[in-house]
Formats: structure tokens, sequence, C-alpha cells
């Protein structure tokens, strides 16, 4: 099977992807899918999403050579392709603002999306904004707590964050909820799923959208380099930057690619998020892919320090990519990526988003056992500032997100 | 004849309307589901249609997933609900069980291997609420080699091509979804529902339920007007949570609640 040419017309990535949800979502389901596929052959659609890319967006986003980095690991030359210097700070943006312009030719006046670090809340909320459309954002209320300041970016934005306390309080239970609002609103609602998860067409128009990362670093390297990079790695949860890495050079079979999960605490301890390292294949969110369950089939809940990475399902093409061995999945704990997290600041100036610390944590792994004459590309996928807090509780510094007027009696402001 | 097209055939000769409550099964814990089974065939239920929890119920709304959430943390499994079933048939060898839930638990359990299981257990009918008929031809000849029915949801977005695929794919009876949402929610347009079954008729001569949105007596007699059977679950379900603490009083409560539904229903 060409991997290049998936997924097939009904939305399948071998075993995966699919489209299992009720019947009601079947029909408008299909009319995306049928939207899609009319408006990606459209010059003019094309046309407006390039120049929003361009003006909006950012990009193209530099690829960095992170020459101290490369020096310190003492192995391949390490690039950096900074989709945190992207509006709104990660990767997220550039699907969005291309489900926006679907649901504007679509003729939706309503937004909703499903969050779990925020990062994907914002983007939807910033591109409501300026389509003038009312969003309602899905957060569980966990990540509400954990993730504040994202909470009020997308508040300033005029959008409405409803916490969801049902299950697990994560991602996943957003998820679900943003489902059951659709199903309820779908006749003037557009839901902007923010990973390549979810029922067909979502995980192919997510990565169409998210293409432009390795689309660019094709023609970066080749401009820099005069040639192909000789491995890629990408952070996976639902797996949208890392698709759109690695999705532009899948036939470029010289370029080795490495999705890196969220190992928690230890893939041995059960608390992670890394269902292609220790799952097994069912059905969730609307896709066949590899979920972390019980024997039961009972989705289970998940733990990394990184929000968005807290997910037990995984976009369906990674699941098929896995299996024909195409790409490799790695997983990398909390304290790895948050010692990668403080490396990458102080070598090279450039706060990450945890989520992307988990792949610069796999690089400095995977560089010393390459050449010097090699070359690595590594998905900055977000920047850190929104980590901060996460960062500094687990040190055990205190840090008021607004300063208040009087001091304690330590000084520190609480 | 399956028990399933045994009772629509004699309801139909009767000229009566089937009723067919919904709970999720181990709510509010696992020991007590099976009494309240019989208390719904007491209360007047032709087909029994018995929830399977799962972890992420997406079409379920919050009253539902609620019971989902109790159910599992007495640790219900799909193995012990077809115990229940099983346990169940030992006294009523008459009234019909669907299954309803979704795709994971029964993958987990094996699909094959659930569908033997399911048969000899008693169950009639399985509805699995995920499984579209696009993505059911890998398993509903299993159910069917069993002499399980397979129910499909239809929708009011279903358009007429889907309802002819989704016809074809169906036996036992269709669970026409009232209105677009999640199980529990507001107001069904009783005009609307039936104009939609009347164009569904002109595809299928199989029985049509209701469900969604019907929660009294009233609901489901107007209901009944114009379907084959009406599907309670939520208003039943709501029912257990407000009395969790008291299961002995549970079952004369739902015997009587789906009492009232049944009288109100062959009056009309």
């Amino acid at each position: 099977m060409n991997e290049q040419t998936l997924p097939d017309a009904r939305g399948h990535f071998g075993p995966y992807g699919g489209r299992f949800v009720a019947e009601t979502l079947m029909e408008p389901l299909r009319q995306l899918e049928e939207a899609y596929n009319r408006l990606k052959q459209d010059a003019a659609f094309r046309a407006e999403f390039d120049q929003d890319l361009a003006h909006y967006v950012g990009r193209p986003s530099p690829l960095y050579p992170a020459e101290r980095l490369s020096r310190n690991w003492g192995g391949a030359q390490v690039y950096l392709k900074r989709e945190d210097l992207n509006h709104t700070g990660a990767h997220k943006i550039n699907n969005t603002v291309g489900q926006a312009l679907l649901a504007k030719h679509l003729g939706k006046t309503r937004i909703i999306a499903e969050t779990g670090a925020g990062q994907h809340g914002v983007a939807s909320a910033t591109v409501a904004a300026r389509l003038g459309l009312e969003c309602v954002v899905y957060m569980g209320s966990e990540d509400v707590e954990r993730q504040s300041p994202n909470v009020y970016r997308m508040k300033l934005l005029g959008a409405r964050v409803v916490p969801v306390t049902s299950g697990t309080r994560t991602l996943k239970d957003a998820m679900n909820e943003a489902l059951r609002d659709w199903v309820t609103n779908v006749d003037n609602t557009f839901y902007i799923i923010g990973t390549v998860a979810g029922p067909h067409p979502y995980p192919m128009l997510v990565r169409d959208f998210n293409s432009v990362v390795g689309r660019e670093v094709l023609q970066q390297s080749q401009q820099m380099l005069g040639r192909l990079p000789d491995a890629l790695v990408a952070c996976v949860g639902g797996g949208s930057n890392a698709i759109g890495l690695f999705h532009p050079m899948l036939a470029h079979t010289g370029v080795k690619m490495y999705g890196v999960e969220a190992g928690g605490l230890g893939l041995a301890t059960g608390q992670h998020a890394a269902p292609l390292s220790a799952g097994k294949p069912g059905v969730l969110h609307g896709n066949r892919t590899y979920n972390m369950e019980d024997e039961n089939g009972q989705i289970l809940g998940t733990h990394s320090i990184s929000a968005g990475l807290d997910y037990p399902g995984v976009g369906p093409e990674h699941s098929w990519l896995k299996d024909s061995g195409r790409v490799t999945y790695v997983s990398i704990t909390d304290d790895e990526a948050l010692a990668a997290f403080h490396e990458l600041t102080r070598t090279e100036g450039i706060i990450p988003a945890l989520e992307s610390a988990h792949a610069v944590a796999y690089a400095r792994k995977l560089a010393p056992q390459m050449g010097r004459d090699q070359a690595m590309v590594v998905n900055l996928s977000g920047r850190g500032d929104k980590d901060i807090f996460t960062i500094a509780k687990r040190e055990g510094i205190e840090l008021g997100i607004l300063p208040t007027h009087q001091s304690s009696p330590t000084g520190q402001s609480k | 004849m399956s028990r399933l097209q045994g009772v629509f055939e004699s309801l139909q000769a009767r000229g009566r309307k089937g009723l067919i409550p919904y709970i999720t099964a181990g709510d509010p814990h696992p020991r007590h589901t099976v009494q309240l089974m019989h208390a719904l065939v007491r209360g007047g239920a032709d087909v029994l249609e018995l929830g399977v929890p799962f972890s992420d119920p997406m079409a379920d709304g919050p009253v539902i997933q609620l019971a989902c959430e109790r159910a599992l943390a007495h640790g219900t499994s799909l193995r012990q609900v077809l115990g229940m079933v099983e346990e169940f048939r030992r006294t009523d060898r008459d009234t019909p069980v669907v299954l309803m839930g979704y795709l994971n638990p029964i993958e987990a359990y094996g699909k094959a291997e659930f569908a033997r299981r399911a048969r000899e257990a008693g169950v009639d009918g399985v509805l699995v609420v995920d499984m579209p008929a696009e993505e059911a031809p890998d398993i509903a000849p299993l159910f069917r080699n069993e002499g399980l029915d397979c129910i499909f949801l239809l929708a009011p977005t279903s358009c007429a091509g889907r309802i002819d695929l989704i016809a074809r794919q169906a036996s036992g009876y269709l669970y026409y979804v009232s209105l677009k949402g999640v199980t529990g929610a507001a107001t069904l347009d009783v005009t609307d529902v039936a104009a939609r079954l009347a164009e569904i008729r002109r595809h299928t001569r199989l029985p049509l339920a209701v469900g969604f949105g019907i929660r009294d007596a009233q609901s489901a007699a107007a209901v009944g007007r114009v379907a084959d059977a009406v599907v309670v679950g939520s208003a039943l379900v709501a029912q257990i949570e407000r009395h969790r603490d008291e299961p002995a009083a549970l079952p004369e409560l739902l015997t009587q609640q789906l009492g009232a539904m049944r009288a109100a229903l062959d009056k009309s």
C-alpha cells in the first residue's frame, strides 16, 4: 500500500481510521468530506489558505541550525523546525486556519473545539475572533486548573470555555463533550478537531493542513544542506505536528522518522500516555487506532507532565505507520523531557513547550548515535511560555500569576 | 422466527405499541440489575434494552454517562453483563433482551466469542451505537450467524440512500433517533417524527422504534401514535440515580414509572 495515498475512500489507513460514530453524525461527516475534497482542488481556496499562512500565521517558520546543542551532543547536526514562532505559539494554528476557512465556506456560524493544554483552544478562539464566529471550547476541568493562562487567553479572544467534569476530566472527556455538542448543534456548528484523530475525514484534513511543516523542511533542507535530512524527530500526542512533518517525506525512504510519546513516570508504571508503545488497537472517538485500555476495553486515564500529550489514543495514520515500520515510535519520561526543556532553554535561548521537549529529549539520545555529517530535524512544535507555571510548581518555586500588593511574611507573594 | 420478530408480530396483531425501556447494566450496582430487568417487565416492557457501560459514551447525555460511571466504579464488565442476561433468562424466556453499547468493549472481549456467548446467555439483539452501517460488514455477519438481530440507528440526518443501506443490514427493528442530540436531550417534535417515519417506511418493512427525548407517559403516548414502539432510557436512569442509595425501593418505583407509560401508550 502506498502510504502517500492513504486514507482510502472510506477513511481507512490499513486496518485503522474509519468513521465510528453514531448515525446522526454520518451525513454531516460525509458533507464535510465532500466539501473538503472539492475545496482542496480549488485554486482560490488554496490561495486563501496560503495567504493566511504567510501573513497571519507568519510562515514559513525557520529551520534553525542549533549549533551549540549539536556540539554538546557530539553527533548529528541538529536543526529545529521553529513552529514555536508561529502566531499563537504552536503548530496548532496551521490547522485551525484551514478548518476555519472550511467553516466559512460551509456557511457555519459557530465554532466548537476541544483542548488539552489549551493551545488548540487558543488557536481556535483566535481564528473564530478573526472571522467573527461564536466559539465554545471544551476543556477538562483538571486542565482548566493546570493551564489557567491559556483559559484566560481564550476568554480574552471572546471564546466561552466550558469545563468538563465527566470521566477523567482531561482531553478525552473534552472531546466526548465536543462531539455531544456537535451532534446537537450540527446545523450551524463546525467542530474544529485539534489533532489527526476523530472520524474520517478529520485525520486526513488535519494532516493536510499541517503538512506545510514537512513541505517547508523539504525545501529548506535542500537550500541549507543540498539534500534531505537523515532523521526527523517529533512528539506524538494525537500526533498532528508529527504527521505534518513526516507525511511529505514518507516516500523518501532514506529519511528515518521517530515519533516520541509521553512516557510519563515510565512505561512499566502504567502512568503514561504512550498507546503506540504500550497500548493495543481499539475504537475511540470515531476511529480505530492504538489506545490505552484495560482488559475489558474501558479507556484508561493517562499521565504526562505535558497536558498536550495526555491523551489515551493517537491518530490512526500513526498506528498504520507503526505497523508498517515506516516510523519508529519511542517514549520519553517526564523527567527526561524536563531535563531537555532546561537544556534547550540554557543552550540555545529557546524555551520549548513541554510537548516539544519530549522530541528534544529523544533527539539528545539519537544524535550521538549518528555521524557529524548527518542531519536531524526536530519539530519544535510549540513554545514553552504556557508551561512555566507547571515547571515552577514542580520545582517548588511559587509564582504569583497576579502579583498582590501585600507581601507575605516571607516576602513571597502568594 | 427470532424472539424480537415474534414480539413485534404479536404487538401488531393485537394493535398495540411496543414499550422498550433502557437501563445501564451495573447501575446502581451489578447485584440489582436482574431484579430491575424483571421489574421493567412487570411494568409492561415488551423488549429490554440493557446498556453495556463504557468509559467514553460519546452519544449519551449526562444522565447515562453518570450511570456508566457508577456501573464501572463497581467493575461491571461485558462478561458480567452477559451473566446478568443468563440469570434473567432462567425465569423469563419470553422478553427479548437487546444489548446496547459501544464497540470497544465488544472488540476487547473478542467479536466472535462475544456473539457466541451472547447467544448462549439468551441475548436477542445487539445495538452498537458507534458502529454505523459502513463499518458493520466485518462484524454484523458474526452476530447474524449466531441468530442475533442487528439493531441500527436512523437519525434526522439520514438521507434516503443511507436509510436503504441501513435497512438492508438491519433486523429485529430500526431505532429512530428522534432528535439531533444525545440521549436524554430536551424536546422532540412529534409532527416532524411522524413525517420522517413515513419516509423511512417507504424503504423498509421493519418495525420502527423511536427513542431520545421520551420522558413521560404523555410523550410516550404521543410518539406511540406514529411509531411501532417507544424507547425510554434517561427518564428511568434518572430515577435510578435519585434512589441509588435505596436500591430496595427501586424495582417497585421502576415498575410504576413504566406502568404509567404503558397505560398511556395503550390508551392512545
